[in-house]
C-alpha cells in the first residue's frame, strides 16, 4: 500500500513537482531568524484578501447590479437572506482589516528598507497591489447604491474628468455615456470582480519575487550562513499563526460587535441624484488621500497631489541612495520617517473632518511634509549620514 | 513545553525527548483540529446564505384565494401557489363515479393515499376536502413536468392526467398508475373551503399543522 502511494507520488513528482516546490518554498524555506511581528502583516493581508474573495462570491449571488434593485438587494441581504448580514459584515470588515494590514505592511517596508536592491520588484508589485485594492474597494463601495456610494462615485468621476487628454475618454468608457446609471453600475460591478480576482495573480508575482531574494529583516543585513536562518515551518508558521489569532480577534470584534462602526449611516439611504448628503466623508482608508484632494485649492492640482502621493512611493527605491537598509541604523532618517507616518495619520484624521480651520492647515502641512520627505529629505539624507557601524560595515564588505 | 523548549544540553535530556516524541504531535493535532473546527464554523454562514431569503420564515402571507364560480363541471383552472401550478377541478358525477370503480385500485400505486402526499383532510377516496372540487399540485412526481389534463369526453367520461415528458399517468384524483414511471400520487395542497364558490389554497382548516415541505415528494 505504502509502496503504491510512494510510486504514485513519485509519478506525479516527475511530471508536476508541486509537493517538492511547496516543501522548498513554504516548509524548508530559509527565513532570517530575527523577524519581528511587523513581518506578520503580509500574512494578515493575505488572509483578509481570502476572506474578502470568499464572502464576495456569496454576496454576488444575491446582488442585482441595476439602479432600481441594487439598494434593495443589499437590504434583502442584510435582513432576509439566511446569514446574509454575517456574510456582508465579513466583507465590509474585511476591507478595513485589509487596508489596515496593507498600510502597516508598506510602513514596515519603508522603515526597514525592504524596497532596496535586490527587492525593488517586491516593492513595485506590492504598490501595484495597493492600487488594485484601492480601485476594487472604491468600485465595491459604489455597489450598494446608497447616498455615499452615489455621491462618492460622482465626485471621483468628475475629478477623473479633469485629467487632461485621457480623462474624458476613460470616464466615457467606464460610464457608458449616460452618467451614473445602469450601464455604469453594471460596469463598476464587473470592474470590482475583475480587479478583485486579478489581485490573486499579482499576489503570486509579489510572493514569487519575494522568494527569489528572501525576506528582509529588522537589521537590514542579509543573513550569511544557515546559522542566521530558520526554516519557515514551524518557526514562522507558528509566529504568523499566533499573530493571526490576534488579528482575527480584532476582525471578529468588528464583524460581530461593531459591523457599523466603520461605515456611515448615510449609505443606508438609497442614492438620490437630487440631494447631496450634508457631510461627505470617505471610508477611513481613503481619508488621507481625500484630505490631500481638499487641501489644494485647485481642481487638477488636488488630483495630481493625491495620486502623486502614491506615485512617489513607486520611485522610493531610486530616491533613496543610501546603501543602508534599516532605519534602525540611520539615526538621521529615523525621526524624519516617523514624522512621515504621523503626517499620514494626521491626513487620515483631517480627511474625516470638514476642510476648515485647523484641519485644513494640518492637512496642508502634512501634504507638504509628505512630499518634502520623499523628494528632498530621503535623497539628501544619505549624503550627510554616517551610518551606525553595524549596517555600514556589512554593506562595505559586499 | 519546558522539555521541548530547553536545549538538549545533556545527552540524557536528548534521550528523554526521544522517548516522548508525542508531545508535539499532540499540539499539532489539537491545532489542526481547532483549525478544522474554525473552518467549519466559518463555512456555516456562507453555505447558509445559499438558502436564500426563506420568505416563509418572515411571516409573509402566501395563501391564494380562488374563485371557481366560472368553473363548469369537467373543467379545471390553473392557479399559481408558491410558484407551483395548482389544478382546481370541478368534478362531474361520472368523474366521481370513476374514482370508486373497484378494479381501478389494482392498477394504482397508492389507491388509499397512504403516502404522505396530502393533508389529513384529503386522505379519502376523492383526495380533496369536498368530493366535487379537486385541488392538486400539477407537478409530476417522476421528474417535475406539468401533466396535461385530459378533460372528460364522450369517449373517456372519467378524464385523467398524462405527463408529456415520460408518459406518467394519473387518475382524476391525481393517483399514479402502476404501469407508468411516476412513483407517488400528485401532491394535494392545503385547502380551506370558504364558500360554495371560493376556496383558499395555502391553509388547511381540517389539518392546520400541515406543512407542504414535509410531504414525500413534490
Amino acid at each position: 500500500m505504502t509502496d503504491k502511494s510512494q510510486d504514485l507520488s513519485r509519478w506525479v513528482e516527475k511530471r508536476l513537482p508541486i509537493v517538492s516546490s511547496f516543501r522548498r518554498e513554504y516548509v524548508d524555506f530559509a527565513m532570517p531568524k530575527n523577524l519581528n511581528y511587523l513581518w506578520n502583516f503580509g500574512a494578515f493581508a493575505t488572509i483578509s484578501l481570502g476572506m474578502l474573495l470568499l464572502s464576495g462570491i456569496f454576496l454576488a449571488l444575491n446582488y442585482s447590479p441595476t439602479v432600481s434593485d441594487a439598494f434593495s438587494s443589499i437590504e434583502t441581504m442584510d435582513r432576509q437572506v439566511a446569514s446574509g448580514w454575517l456574510v456582508r459584515s465579513i466583507h465590509m470588515g474585511g476591507v478595513s482589516m485589509l487596508f489596515a494590514a496593507l498600510y502597516v505592511h508598506v510602513a514596515r517596508g519603508l522603515y526597514y528598507g525592504s524596497y532596496k536592491a535586490p527587492r525593488e520588484l517586491i516593492w513595485l508589485t506590492g504598490l501595484g497591489l495597493l492600487l488594485m485594492v484601492m480601485i476594487t474597494a472604491f468600485a465595491g463601495y459604489i455597489l450598494p447604491w446608497g447616498q455615499m456610494s452615489y455621491w462618492g462615485a460622482t465626485v471621483v468621476v468628475n475629478a477623473f474628468n479633469t485629467v487632461p487628454l485621457i480623462g474624458k475618454a476613460l470616464t466615457s468608457w467606464l460610464m457608458g455615456g449616460e452618467g451614473l446609471g445602469n450601464a455604469a453600475l453594471h460596469r463598476i460591478y464587473v470592474l470590482h470582480f475583475l480587479t478583485a480576482f486579478s489581485i490573486i495573480g499579482v499576489v503570486a508575482l509579489h510572493i514569487a519575487t519575494l522568494h527569489v531574494a528572501g525576506s528582509n529583516n529588522p537589521t537590514g543585513i542579509d543573513p550569511e550562513s544557515s546559522d542566521e536562518t530558520v526554516p519557515f515551518h514551524p518557526y514562522y508558521t507558528s509566529k504568523d499563526g499566533l499573530g493571526l489569532c490576534f488579528f482575527l480577534i480584532v476582525y471578529a470584534v468588528i464583524v460581530f460587535f461593531a459591523p457599523d462602526f466603520l461605515t456611515l449611516a448615510e449609505n443606508y439611504v438609497q442614492a438620490n441624484p437630487l440631494v447631496t448628503p450634508q457631510d461627505i466623508t470617505p471610508e477611513w482608508y481613503f481619508a488621507p488621500f481625500y484630505a490631500i484632494l481638499r487641501a489644494v485649492p485647485s481642481k487638477l492640482g488636488g488630483l495630481i497631489l493625491a495620486t502623486g502621493s502614491i506615485g512617489v512611493l513607486f520611485a522610493v527605491p531610486w530616491l533613496d541612495k543610501s546603501p543602508v537598509r534599516s532605519a534602525k541604523s540611520r539615526p538621521l532618517l529615523r525621526p524624519a520617517l516617523l514624522m512621515l507616518f504621523f503626517s499620514f495619520m494626521a491626513l487620515g484624521f483631517a480627511g474625516m473632518h470638514p476642510p476648515a480651520g485647523g484641519w485644513l492647515w494640518l492637512s496642508r502641512v502634512a501634504v507638504f511634509y509628505w512630499y518634502l520627505y520623499f523628494l528632498i529629505l530621503l535623497p539628501l539624507q544619505s549624503r550627510g549620514e554616517t551610518a551606525s557601524s553595524l549596517g555600514f560595515a556589512k554593506e562595505g564588505r559586499e | 513545553m519546558t522539555q521541548d523548549d530547553a536545549p538538549p544540553s545533556s545527552s540524557q535530556q536528548g534521550l528523554e525527548e526521544e522517548n516522548h516524541p508525542r508531545r508535539r504531535d499532540v499540539l499539532a493535532t489539537v491545532t489542526l483540529g481547532m483549525g478544522c473546527a474554525g473552518a467549519c464554523a466559518l463555512a456555516y454562514p456562507f453555505l447558509n446564505s445559499l438558502n436564500g431569503t426563506q420568505s416563509s420564515r418572515i411571516g409573509e402571507d402566501d395563501t391564494v384565494e380562488v374563485d371557481c364560480s366560472k368553473l363548469s363541471p369537467g373543467q379545471q383552472l390553473v392557479v399559481t401557489w408558491r410558484g407551483w401550478p395548482v389544478f382546481v377541478q370541478r368534478r362531474t358525477p361520472e368523474m366521481l363515479a370513476s374514482l370508486r370503480v373497484p378494479e381501478l385500485a389494482h392498477r394504482l400505486r397508492d389507491p388509499e393515499s397512504k403516502m404522505h402526499q396530502q393533508p389529513q383532510d384529503a386522505i379519502n377516496w376523492h383526495r380533496s376536502v369536498v368530493p366535487e372540487i379537486g385541488v392538486l399540485i400539477g407537478i409530476c412526481t417522476h421528474l417535475g413536468c406539468v401533466p396535461s389534463f385530459d378533460a372528460p369526453s364522450s369517449g373517456d367520461r372519467s378524464g385523467k392526467y398524462a405527463c408529456p415528458c415520460h408518459g406518467s399517468q394519473f387518475d382524476i384524483a391525481g393517483r399514479a398508475y402502476k404501469d407508468a414511471p411516476a412513483p407517488y400520487n400528485l401532491p394535494v395542497p392545503p385547502v380551506t373551503i370558504i364558500s360554495d364558490q371560493h376556496l383558499l389554497i395555502g391553509k388547511s382548516k381540517g389539518d392546520p399543522d400541515f406543512d407542504i415541505a414535509t410531504i414525500q415528494q413534490i
